[in-house]
């Protein structure tokens, strides 16, 4: 009697599922106003170059546009990554998160290397207003990247161990809002600052 | 040097005899609660029930407790300003140097907002919101553990500042360049930044918790738009905190990176601009005075309409108000700062938007009003709160309007009259209603009622020690005394100083009377005891439960078919169902990976405000890896049995004087008619 009823009604305590994603949801969109501050703040100090370099003078569009398309084709591979995982197919997952995780990679390294050439000639972020709402924009945005790919490889190392549970696909479809988010961030990162700052 | 980073023994202020004196007395304090949980053994019992609780009622109450403590720091800071001002004139300094006293009414900011006000308000939000949806917890409740431990370990760092280093001299707002590196290069304002920045992340979790659980959470039947009236004021302010506190979140983080790493965000040189930290940080903090108060309205809303025994007037009207409070709480953020001469058009659009705050509010005035109209009022405390309020309130509101005129605000920026203001809001509006929500809700916590006696008392005090302190300082601002001064030279202004320390006594008072009311409240509990989980003939469904209520709120989920939920069961008889058969019922287990996290989160704090970079290390690996062990522990819950909840609500039904057996034998015993709301074919 017991048992039967608990069957029926066992089931009433709340779809976790679908309450992570809609507060994950949410976090997105204060993470949102959180980039809508710093796009603030550049675009408030982007003029404000105190004699030194302009955008103009240090933005080279080819090597942003490589790094553009590493990061938007890691997109495209996070989708594949889903699909493998809605079919249950685990290599599939694994395979695409890995390539994910490599455009990824590509994307930070070429910004890291950025800065790093920015910082060796001089123009590090204490030089002036407009290179510090520079390297915070962008560097917000890099930091989401690289704690995306710390996320990724903890994902990946639990789909190995565990296969794809339940829990293990709900964190994946949180990860891939994040994901998305960010590249749509990067085409406003792309089209306001450097696109904007080299014309 | 590398291993301490800029600590020495020079940070401990022991050549100042008063910060040392609070730190002994605050120390032997500490000492003694711990002598006292250690001589009763009740360690354990700390660590169980409380400390690694995810019960959101229980981290309702911790919150409440962390804000009444800082209450009385942030009280005693108010204390030693007004001291302060009514020696320091005639060419006398008073006892505290400016270098002291500028600290003092920063942490008094500080404190009174962020760790006073904040704490209190997600406290009753808390204890209150997933009882009046009808829910058995929060939508994650070790989200909501950790959001608590996160404000422990930034209260913990603004207390650390009064015995190591110092605390930030800018006034609450922290302005640049004044809080820049140049001008403030000591560790006051990073120990400001940090324990902001901390206690804000842990804000916004808990924004986003409390919007997932009333999407998703309430109990069948209740719509969006019946939901009660505090669960919603407290939904208006969540989405506020969602979409104001992450900009304090970068602005802060922009303000670090300035003294941090030599950028200039905000610096007077090399382009900065010190006037974008003035409008992000209003940008957060003229939300923020709404979030704080619009909870408040929801308190009143309940007191009123529960203590005239009448639906609430205008349910659907007073959440399109409090919406259209919390749009506009966005768009009037510069009339902070009319003086920055932004042009007569930009102040005057900011100028009408403020005044036109005032519509939506006085709609709630009215409703409240219609609510008490032809109703039979019963005078309790939490209705002296109310009324109080809707006085003290409407004078604040006014005087808002009056400095809302940009040319009136050019004479008034930064005068007494400011502070009169914004005191006369944030204590006549938020503080009133937060203890009138703590009067209200203290039996459903703790399961007896607080003395009546005492409560009444400390009102009085508390209002009319508040038009004694306060009243004055809208004069003084009209004389011309501007804010943040630390001695006075102006004769005419004594009289005005005086009175305004004697009101802040009579406040004192007040709280003087509500320690003594929790003291005898305590020792009188058998008396007062709440059997029935209703006490005031409540509303909604919080009080439908016991009061105390069990761990998981509600034995079966309530079917809901009116805004007064509650008073529509009991007009239907259906209140007090004794169930058939109880279900199991799933529920979160303890963690202490909250308060872990929190630990590391002060460590964290406190290396990157002393430039201890090992520690940072530890502090950032941390908080990491205590969050990954928590998502891959996959003993996170358990079911209750129905033969525990059937015990547990027996005991409930036996307290209350109903015979339980009546229903769970229905084929044996005789039914008494009348008596039984669940009939057995």
């Amino acid at each position: 009697m017991t048992s039967t009823v608990s069957h029926a009604i066992g089931h009433e305590h709340h779809d976790s599922g679908s309450q992570t994603v809609l507060g994950f949801w949410f976090y997105l969109m204060t993470d949102c106003i959180l980039f809508a501050t710093a796009f603030a703040t550049y675009a408030v100090l982007y003029r404000n170059t105190a004699g030194g370099v302009s955008g103009k003078d240090i933005f080279d569009l080819q090597y942003v546009a490589v790094e553009t398309a590493a990061l938007l084709l890691s997109s495209i591979t996070y989708g594949f990554a889903m699909i493998s995982g809605q079919k249950g197919l685990r290599s599939g997952v694994m395979t695409w998160l890995a390539v994910t995780f490599l455009f990824g990679a590509v994307f930070i390294g070429m910004e890291l290397n950025e800065f790093h050439h920015l910082i060796s000639e001089g123009n590090g972020p204490g030089t002036s207003a407009f290179l510090s709402a520079f390297f915070g924009l962008v560097g917000l945005h890099g930091l989401h990247v690289t704690a995306g790919l710390f996320w990724m490889a903890v994902l990946m190392f639990e789909a190995a161990r565990t296969g794809l549970t339940g829990r293990l696909m709900t964190r994946l479809n949180c990860l891939s809002l994040f994901w998305h988010f960010l590249d749509v961030v990067w085409i406003c990162v792309f089209t306001v600052v450097y696109l904007k700052g080299a014309m | 040097m590398l291993l301490l980073g800029k600590l020495t023994l020079d940070a401990i202020p022991y050549k100042e005899p008063i910060i040392m004196g609070a730190l002994s007395g605050a120390g032997l304090m500490g000492l003694a609660v711990m002598a006292l949980i250690t001589k009763f053994g009740k360690w354990g019992y700390l660590w169980n029930e409380w400390l690694t609780s995810v019960d959101h009622k229980k981290i309702g109450v911790m919150y409440i407790v962390v804000a009444l403590i800082m209450l009385l720091r942030g009280f005693a800071d108010a204390l030693m300003m007004r001291t302060q001002l009514a020696m320091a004139t005639n060419g006398h300094m008073g006892i505290f140097p400016p270098e002291h006293y500028d600290q003092i009414f920063t942490a008094h900011g500080v404190i009174m907002i962020i760790f006073m006000a904040m704490p209190f308000m997600t406290g009753l939000m808390n204890i209150v919101v997933p009882l009046q949806i009808g829910a058995r917890d929060v939508a994650f409740p070790f989200l909501n553990s950790l959001s608590f431990w996160l404000l422990v370990s930034a209260v913990v760092l603004v207390n650390l500042s009064l015995g190591v280093g110092n605390f930030a001299r800018t006034g609450w707002v922290a302005y640049p360049p004044l809080s820049e590196l140049g001008f403030s290069p000591d560790v006051g304002v990073d120990y400001y930044t940090w324990a902001l920045q901390i206690s804000g992340i842990g804000t916004t979790l808990t924004a986003i918790n409390f919007l997932v659980t009333v999407i998703k959470m309430r109990a069948p039947g209740m719509k969006l738009m019946e939901m009660p009236i505090f669960t919603w004021t407290c939904t208006w302010a969540n989405v506020l905190i969602a979409a104001s506190f992450p900009i304090l979140t970068g602005t802060l983080a922009m303000l670090s990176l300035d003294r941090y790493l030599g950028f200039h965000f905000f610096t007077s040189e090399a382009g900065g601009n010190a006037m974008m930290y003035l409008n992000l940080f209003w940008a957060w903090g003229h939300p923020e005075v709404y979030i704080l108060v619009l909870p408040a309205f929801g308190v009143f809303s309940e007191v009123i309409s529960t203590f005239t025994g009448k639906r609430l007037f205008g349910h659907k009207s007073m959440i399109i108000a409090s919406g259209v409070i919390s749009i506009l709480g966005f768009v009037v953020w510069l009339h902070h700062f009319f003086t920055m001469g932004s042009g007569a058009d930009v102040n005057a659009f900011f100028g009408i938007a403020t005044m036109v705050i005032s519509v939506p509010t006085g709609v709630k005035l009215f409703n409240w009003l219609f609510t008490m109209y032809r109703g039979r009022l019963r005078f309790t405390s939490p209705v002296l709160w109310t009324l109080g309020f809707m006085v003290t309130f409407s004078i604040g509101g006014m005087t808002g309007v009056l400095m809302a005129v940009p040319g009136a605000d050019f004479v008034l920026h930064n005068s007494l009259f400011l502070i009169a203001h914004f005191h006369n809001t944030i204590i006549g509006g938020a503080v009133f209603g937060y203890l009138a929500g703590f009067t209200f809700w203290f039996p459903k916590a703790f399961g007896f009622k607080l003395n009546e006696k005492l409560g009444k008392a400390a009102f009085w005090f508390w209002q009319s020690g508040f038009y004694f302190a306060f009243m004055p300082l809208y004069v003084l601002g009209f004389m011309g005394m501007t804010r943040r001064l630390n001695h006075t030279n102006n004769p005419a202004w004594d009289p005005w100083l005086y009175l305004a320390c004697f009101g802040a006594l009579l406040v004192a008072c007040g709280i003087g009377c509500q320690l003594l009311q929790i003291a005898v409240s305590i020792r009188d509990r058998k008396q007062n005891l709440d059997l029935s989980g209703d006490p005031w003939d409540g509303h909604t469904l919080e009080w439908s439960t016991s009061s105390p209520p069990p761990v998981y709120n509600f034995a079966t989920l309530p079917q809901v078919q009116d805004i007064d939920a509650f008073t529509d069961m009991k007009e239907k008889g259906v209140a007090y169902q004794v169930p058939e058969v109880y279900a199991p019922i799933h529920m979160p287990r303890n963690t202490a990976a909250g308060l872990v996290i929190g630990g590391f989160a002060t460590a964290l704090g406190f290396a990157l405000i002393w430039h201890i970079w090992w520690l940072a290390i530890v502090g950032l690996v941390g908080i990491i890896g205590t969050m990954l062990v928590r998502a891959y522990d996959s003993d996170r819950d358990y079911y209750i049995q129905p033969d525990e909840i059937e015990q547990i609500e027996r005991l409930r039904f036996e307290r209350m004087g109903i015979d339980v057996d009546d229903y769970s034998e229905p084929e044996t015993t005789p039914s008494k008619p009348g008596q039984r709301p669940v009939t057995t074919a």
